[in-house]
Formats: structure tokens, C-alpha cells, sequence
């Protein structure tokens, strides 16, 4: 038997648990729905000093919207995998693995995923991606193991590297896996300079450092590169490696060491420089990529946008699809902070209320909360792609189009 | 016994007090705190290998941690392909480690019986040689 809401939301993030609670304010039926035990998503994970000097606690952050959403009785229910989202007369059908849910209006905010960059020796036990080291450090408090190396170098990589360090674990060095079919970008040592030298004044402290020991001039960054240190860059004390890249990593039944390698500015190997470092664990940063599967299977159009990510949902600045009574929020519609992620959900909350209840006093409150998006995605302190405005014209686009 | 919990954190701060709970992984006992998933908890106590992968037998651990890559799939309470990261663990849990699979149709695994009818001709000659 299935169970009837005014709006199903799937994800239980900052985007889901935000229009949940505009949602409840508007007093309609909701349940959210989230595989993980608790409730939070990848906001649970996250822990850096921001530019002030104050802390960004992913805990604390979601405990206040749960607790807000609990206050205004928000239905948010746990272990529950949604696999498919069905067109049925008067709304849809949301199949989990705990029996089917119905609604006229269903919210996906899925957040996103790791993309894989797999390397030699990438399936022995002690590997694992940078996501899964944040969340069990900060979120199970485990040690993930007592020292470790960084495969990939990139904002998400440097500000966990060092969530690691906090909690007690060694971490060897980041660097950059050797070039393969997969990993392109993300091992070739002049672009992710260049990268890096982007978005070095939006970042952290320790990173501003980093990043303004090159110029910004290309030739400059070129001739750093050259010149740059075989023993790595130090920030946080932890080795920053662009002209050693990861080759493989070794071990029989579980990680014993890795070999790296010593490569040119442009990522090619120098042979005969291998070296092998022991370390119990390894951890794979390749970036993230909006988790949009389930807008896919209920017939939503896709855009492409290198700066969002990947492929996203088309939508607009209310948060509305094509499909009618399907809306998006947070980072599936393109990745950014968290912070905008749970701005993103007030929107669409505000926007879902506005077409149940067809009222259009809530205008204006809509268009505060779309300026609000606008203003916080313009004060990030960690943007993800320096270029996030153009990919998400390029989405407003391909929604005034259809 | 491997203790990998962080008990202080100069930031999230000490850790809160929590109940312990009892399971089984593989006929051995484990403790964790209430809670914990099947994969944080075993972490926490040194174990790495949830499975075994089913064709190769190469060990296999977790990977994303967050229910996506399916890495970490293990046998709870005789139910199969159960992900380990996003499962708490109950007390009395019974874990066990995937296993290797009988695979008939890999070449290695093959008996003498013919596939093809070109293969049954071949057969059917040796047999009378």
C-alpha cells in the first residue's frame, strides 16, 4: 500500500532538510527520504576554518536544520533507498526499498558522487575515496589508518587531507595520479596548476599561501612548474607534490605502499625515477559529479556543463523542471558548497508551496529567496569551478528553449 | 585489539558517551558503539576485507563509504549484497564476508561437455579414438 504526501523529497542534505522545513511552514504533507542512518547528507562530513577564522562544523550545521525541521514536524525517514520515480495519474510513484510512497510533487536532492580515478592496485582494501575517509573521520569517528597518501589535487582533497591531520592521521603527500585514459585532467600537472592558482583567493588560509607563491601569469606558472620542488610544496606541513605522480599502489591483501614517479610540467613520466613509500592507506580524490540518475529515469532533459560538474538535471531559477511537479535542489543541479545547497532547497520549498497551494502572495518571498542563492553562491568561501555563473546560464538556457 | 576510534578531536571535540553493541562477523565477535555501521565498526576494530571478489577472490574493502560504489556488500543475517557503510550494526548481528562464486561457465571451470556443435563433433571424435 502505497502512502499519499503533498511532496516527497529524496535526500535528507541541506537542500532537502531546508524545503522540507519551507514545506512544513506552509503546512503541507512531507516526507523525506535518505539511505544514509542519519539524517544530514554529505553536510554531516564537512569541517574547515573559514576566512574569518571560525569553523565550519558539518554537525552542528545539519543538527540546526534538523532540529528546525523536527520542530516543524517534518516526516524524515532513514535507511530508505529510492530506486525508481513512476508517472501515475495525479503525480507519481516513488519506489524504496521500504515500500512505495505517493505525491503530487516530488523534490530530488541527491547531492553528488565521487568520480572514480582508478589506478593500479586501486581495488586492495585501505583504498577508498577522499568522501569516504571525511565521513568516517568525522562523522564514525574512525581512523581511516595510521598514514596515508592522496591520490588527486583539488580543493575537496586539500580541505579533507586536512580534516585527517586534525583528527590525528599522517598523511605521507597529495599528488597526482600518472596519466591513463581516465584520469586526463585531473594528472596533468599544468592544469591543475592552473586550477589551483584560480580559485587560491577564494580559499582557506593555508591555501592562500599555496596558491600565491605562483603568479598568475602563465609563463610564471610555467616556470614554477619547472622549478617546482621534487620534495613537494608544504601546506599544513603535508607535501603538495605537481612533478611526482602516483603510479600504483601495492600490496597483497590490503595497502603496503604506493610508487611514485617523477614526471615532466606537462605529466609525461621521466623513466627510472620510481620510488616506493609505505603507508596503510590510500585515498582518491577525482572530484564530484551531481547524482542525477533518478531525474533521469522519470524523463527530466539533461544539460552538459564542465563547470557544474557533469550533467545536470535542466531546471530553472525556481527550481522547477520540465516535468511537471518534478523539482531539483542542491547539488544535483550543479556542485557547489553546502551552503548554497540548502539556499537552493528553501527555494524550491518556497516554490512547491507556491504551485500546491496556487498562492501567489508567495512571490515575493520566492524571488527573496532566488536573490539569497545569488548572494551566498557570490560569497563562497570554497568554489568548486571559478566559472559556476556561466554553467548555470548555460542550464537557464536550455530551460527558456524547451 | 586494533583501536582506530577517535576519541578526541580538537574541533568536533570528545567523543559522547555511547552504548556498546555485540555482533558477529565471520564466527569472530566484534564490539562497536551504537550507531556505527557495519564498515565504521569493523574499521574501528582493524578489519579492512569485507569480501572476497566473487570471481577473482581478490579482497575487497570500502570505497565511497556513502552507499554508492557497492564495494563493501556483505551477508547480514543470511541476506545478501547488504551494503556495510550504511547499515547500523544491532546487537546479535550475524556478518559474514562475501565469497567467492562458483563460476560454470569461465573456461578454467568448464567440464568435458560440449558447448557448440562443432565442439560436440570434435568430443565425439575423441571419444572414439
Amino acid at each position: 500500500m502505497s502512502k499519499q504526501h503533498d511532496v516527497v523529497i529524496i535526500g535528507a542534505g541541506p537542500a532537502g532538510l531546508s524545503a522540507a522545513i519551507e514545506l512544513r511552514k506552509n503546512e503541507l504533507n512531507v516526507v523525506v527520504l535518505d539511505e544514509f542512518p542519519r539524517p544530514g547528507g554529505r553536510l554531516l562530513g564537512q569541517l574547515h576554518e573559514e576566512p574569518t577564522g571560525e569553523w565550519w562544523n558539518g554537525i552542528k550545521e545539519s543538527n540546526k536544520l534538523l532540529a528546525e525541521a523536527e520542530r516543524l514536524e517534518a516526516n524524515i525517514q532513514c535507511e530508505v533507498s529510492v530506486h525508481h520515480i513512476e508517472k501515475v495519474t495525479d503525480g507519481f510513484s516513488v519506489h524504496t526499498s521500504k515500500g512505495l510512497h505517493h505525491a503530487k510533487n516530488v523534490l530530488i536532492a541527491t547531492g553528488a558522487a565521487e568520480s572514480a580515478a582508478p589506478i593500479p592496485g586501486w581495488t586492495l582494501p585501505g583504498v577508498m575515496s577522499i568522501g569516504a575517509a571525511q565521513v568516517m573521520t568525522n562523522v564514525h569517528r574512525v581512523k581511516v589508518g595510521e598514514k596515508g597518501v592522496i591520490v588527486g589535487v583539488n580543493v575537496l582533497s586539500a580541505a579533507i587531507a586536512r580534516e585527517l591531520q586534525l583528527a590525528g592521521t599522517d598523511i605521507h603527500s597529495m599528488a597526482l595520479p600518472v596519466e591513463n585514459i581516465v584520469s586526463e585532467n585531473e594528472s596533468n600537472p599544468k592544469k591543475v596548476m592552473e586550477r589551483l592558482v584560480r580559485i587560491a583567493h577564494l580559499a582557506p588560509s593555508a591555501f592562500i599561501k599555496f596558491g600565491s607563491k605562483f603568479a598568475k601569469a602563465e609563463f610564471v606558472r610555467n616556470l614554477a612548474l619547472r622549478f617546482y620542488p621534487r620534495g613537494g610544496i608544504k601546506m599544513w606541513g603535508m607535501p603538495i607534490h605537481l612533478r611526482k605522480a602516483i603510479k600504483q599502489i601495492n600490496g597483497t591483501d590490503k595497502v603496503e605502499s604506493v610508487t611514485f614517479v617523477n614526471v615532466t610540467p606537462d605529466g609525461d613520466i621521466i623513466e627510472g625515477t620510481e620510488e616506493t613509500v609505505e603507508c596503510d592507506f590510500v585515498c582518491i580524490a577525482g572530484g564530484l559529479y551531481p547524482l542525477a540518475e533518478l531525474a533521469a529515469v522519470i524523463g527530466c532533459p539533461f544539460q552538459y556543463s564542465t563547470e557544474l560538474g557533469g550533467h545536470v538535471p535542466v531546471h530553472n531559477e525556481a527550481m522547477e523542471t520540465p516535468v511537471d511537479g518534478i523539482y531539483v535542489a542542491g547539488n544535483i543541479t550543479g556542485i557547489e558548497s553546502a551552503k548554497v545547497a540548502r539556499d537552493q532547497g528553501t527555494v524550491a520549498g518556497i516554490s512547491i508551496a507556491k504551485a500546491l497551494k496556487e498562492d501567489e502572495s508567495l512571490n515575493g518571498k520566492l524571488l527573496e529567496a532566488m536573490e539569497t542563492v545569488r548572494a551566498t553562491r557570490a560569497a563562497a568561501t570554497i568554489q568548486f569551478h571559478p566559472h559556476i555563473d556561466e554553467g548555470r546560464a548555460k542550464v537557464s538556457a536550455a530551460y527558456e528553449q524547451l | 585489539m586494533t583501536n582506530r576510534r577517535i576519541e578526541h578531536h580538537p574541533v568536533l571535540g570528545d567523543l559522547d558517551a555511547k552504548s556498546t553493541v555485540t555482533f558477529q562477523f565471520d564466527g569472530r565477535t566484534y564490539e562497536g558503539r551504537e550507531d556505527d555501521t557495519i564498515a565504521s565498526a569493523l574499521l574501528a576494530s582493524g578489519v579492512r576485507t569485507l569480501r572476497k571478489h566473487e570471481e577473482s577472490g581478490n579482497p575487497r574493502g570500502i570505497y565511497c563509504n556513502i552507499g554508492h560504489c557497492y564495494e563493501c556488500r556483505v551477508i547480514v543475517n543470511d541476506v545478501p549484497n547488504v551494503r556495510a557503510c550504511l547499515t547500523p550494526i544491532e546487537n546479535g548481528m550475524i556478518v559474514e564476508s562475501g565469497k567467492v562464486q562458483p563460476s560454470p561457465l569461465h573456461p578454467e571451470n568448464e567440464g568435458p561437455l560440449p558447448r557448440t556443435y562443432a565442439e560436440y563433433r570434435k568430443w565425439e571424435e575423441k571419444q572414439n579414438e
